[in-house]
């Protein structure tokens, strides 16, 4: 009985195939934006995660200033290589720690320049930023402790000066400094907000401070944890000692930041999660506008077909079983109208993905979310005509013109 | 589905109306369809039922057809109180025991002849291949057995009324209740569909009622009840049966 009723809905459904797309034409824009808003949502999720996942396994960043104030900002007291070695020292959730100056430089090889940040820090650094050596090798303690004029390359910085040729042993000039390339480091591309972070080359601290910066400040202190889950212990026992060793009292500000990015990651995640949420509800209210059109439709239907309904209930034909029939009729149109909805959405957000240059991320629960919602919507928004058809008197629906 | 008391016995009529009346409206918009109508039908029988428009014959055909329910009085289909079913009830009763035939044919358009057919065993629960196979017996046996694959706008309207005929008989009913059948045809059609009527009647002892306000199609008939003011008022053997029997 389901069966022959699920076949006559389709037939009848043919029957008009114009109406019908049309009908379904709500709920095929529903769910396709709703499956498109979510798709792209879920991408940018998901880049802004990897982006940031990628600028260091468990990383904490600690930086002069209040957080308050953005850290980078004011003129805090700088952080000096004994707040470092203290860090290394004292805090035992830690695992590398690796102190960071930079500046913008002219860097010129040949006839080529280029702009480009130098960084003065020590091999710690590229671990703890998830950086790896592409070609030659880190610095030796030897260059470390004395000073010497060495740098690595970033990807970019490589392909800018030096193009396909092999960098390692040439001597760049770094803003007026001779600086003898012993490495490239392996590329991690553009961050989410577009910045390239490739776009510069590293130093050892001592030879940065000594012969580009003419100071021994410390800009940054990058931290690993020993663990993830270690990072939050890591920045309040960082924070304790840096309040200590800046001299903070009680109740007063920290005048320096120390960066979670796991929690950076953790907010940044919420919010563009809080943001597909709401693009999705939005894209849901056109579902319901798509319901109601289904139910226009429907009742057109009813009204349309009263003689056929007299008929069927004439022959035999309870309440119920013609209730069920507009009912799956309704469902039908409804789930056909999910079904385009669902190729339509991601067909959009493939393309939009590509655009955008997300990750292009199928989510299945939002596809069976999608589906078993327009089902629901064709049962709440078909039963009210389907009721109205089960209900007409046999008589009078035969006598209908 | 109903169990009809002491069904096939010969004691107990098909339909028996029992002071049956039927009242619409309220108040001063009264109106009496039927006002104490007595008719008894017994298997078998070919009635015509005819009077004037209003006077109740519709009505009556309505409820013999357990298509609506009397206000007063008593209808007994196969003994069993018609006025005590509900809705489904009611629905089970005319699926089971009855077909239908309407002057505008009631044909479901844009399906083709065989599916209108099968239409009635759908309700039945018939499964997919016997539906498909009693509908073109039924095709078959109304002469459209080559037409089943049309759709009523390709088939006459006389066509259209065997087809709506093979609908009502598919299910092989007890009763055949035909609402003017030949209303809307030209006579040469009409005489078709009256042949094909006797022939049901003959053959399948299938009893049928018939409403027409046409004397010459209730000729075809055993009998013809007349109907005034909502009442029997005149039943008779038709000509043809008095003829036959004189």
């Amino acid at each position: 009985m389901i069966w022959a009723t699920i076949v006559m809905a389709i037939r009848e459904i043919r029957r008009n195939t114009m109406r019908s797309v049309l009908t379904t034409l709500g709920i095929v824009i529903g769910v396709g934006s709703v499956i498109a808003m979510v798709t792209l949502g879920r991408g940018a999720t998901a880049k802004i995660t990897a982006e940031i996942t990628s600028m260091g396994v468990n990383l904490l960043i600690v930086s002069p200033g209040s957080e308050r104030r953005g850290p980078t900002s004011g003129s805090a007291k700088p952080l000096t290589l004994d707040d470092v070695k203290a860090i290394a020292r004292e805090v035992s959730a830690v695992n590398r720690v690796a102190p960071a100056a930079g500046r913008a430089v002219l860097l010129v090889y040949g006839n080529k320049n280029h702009n480009a940040v130098i960084t003065g820090t020590t091999n710690d650094y590229l671990e703890v930023r998830g950086f790896g050596i592409a070609l030659g090798q880190s610095f030796s303690d030897a260059q470390m402790q004395a000073g010497n004029a060495v740098c690595i390359l970033g990807a970019t910085v490589r392909k800018e000066l030096f193009g396909p040729q092999d960098p390692i042993g040439a001597t760049v000039r770094v803003g007026k400094v001779p600086c003898t390339v012993v490495g490239v480091l392996t590329s991690k591309g553009q961050s989410t907000f577009g910045t390239d972070l490739d776009d510069f080359i590293v130093m050892p601290l001592s030879a940065f401070h000594r012969r580009i910066a003419g100071n021994v400040d410390v800009a940054t202190i990058f931290v690993s944890a020993v663990s993830d889950t270690a990072t939050t212990k890591a920045k309040q026992q960082i924070e304790l000692l840096m309040r200590e060793r800046r001299h903070i009292a009680q109740g007063q500000q920290n005048d320096f930041a120390v960066q979670d990015m796991k929690e950076i990651s953790n907010t940044l995640g919420s919010v563009t999660g809080a943001l597909t949420a709401l693009l999705g509800a939005i894209a849901g209210v056109s579902l319901l506008v798509g319901g109601i059109g289904i139910m226009n439709i429907m009742l057109v239907s009813v009204t349309e077909r009263t003689r056929e309904i007299g008929l069927r209930l004439a022959i035999g034909a309870r309440g119920q079983e013609v209730l069920l029939q507009f009912l799956i009729e309704a469902v039908t149109l409804s789930l056909l109208g999910g079904a385009i909805g669902v190729v339509f959405g991601l067909g959009l957000s493939f393309a939009a993905a590509r655009g955008l240059a997300l990750p292009f991320l199928v989510a299945p629960d939002v596809i069976v979310v999608a589906f078993v919602f327009s089902a629901t919507v064709g049962v709440a928004f078909g039963f009210l005509p389907a009721r109205k058809a089960s209900r007409l008197d046999p008589i009078e629906a035969l006598r209908h013109e | 589905m109903i169990e009809a008391a002491g069904g096939g016995a010969a004691t107990v009529p098909l339909v028996e109306l029992r002071d049956v009346t039927k009242v619409y409206g309220q108040g001063d918009s009264e109106v009496h369809a039927l006002a104490g109508a007595n008719l008894r039908i017994d298997d078998g029988e070919f009635v015509a039922v005819m009077g004037a428009s209003g006077s109740g014959k519709s009505t009556c055909l309505n409820v013999v057809g357990c298509l609506d329910q009397p206000t007063g009085g008593q209808y007994l289909f196969r003994g069993v109180d018609v006025g005590s079913l509900d809705r489904d009830q009611l629905a089970l009763l005319r699926r089971h025991y009855l077909g239908f035939v309407f002057q505008s044919f009631n044909l479901l358009a844009r399906t083709s002849a065989v599916e209108n057919v099968e239409l009635p065993l759908i309700y039945r629960r018939v499964p997919a291949a016997e539906r498909r196979r009693l509908a073109l017996a039924a095709l078959d046996d109304v002469g459209l057995a080559s037409r089943a694959k049309h759709t009523p706008a390709e088939l006459s309207g006389g066509q259209q009324q065997r087809v709506a005929i093979a609908r009502a008989i598919v299910t092989a009913p007890q009763m055949l209740l035909a609402d003017e059948p030949t209303g809307n045809l030209d006579s040469a059609r009409k005489v078709d569909i009256m042949n094909l009527l006797v022939q049901l009647n003959r053959e399948r002892k299938i009893t049928i009622v018939m409403v027409t306000h046409e004397s010459d199609m209730a000729q075809y008939t055993t009998r013809t009840v007349l109907f005034r003011d909502g009442r029997v008022e005149h039943d008779s053997k038709s000509a043809q049966e008095e003829r036959a029997a004189s």
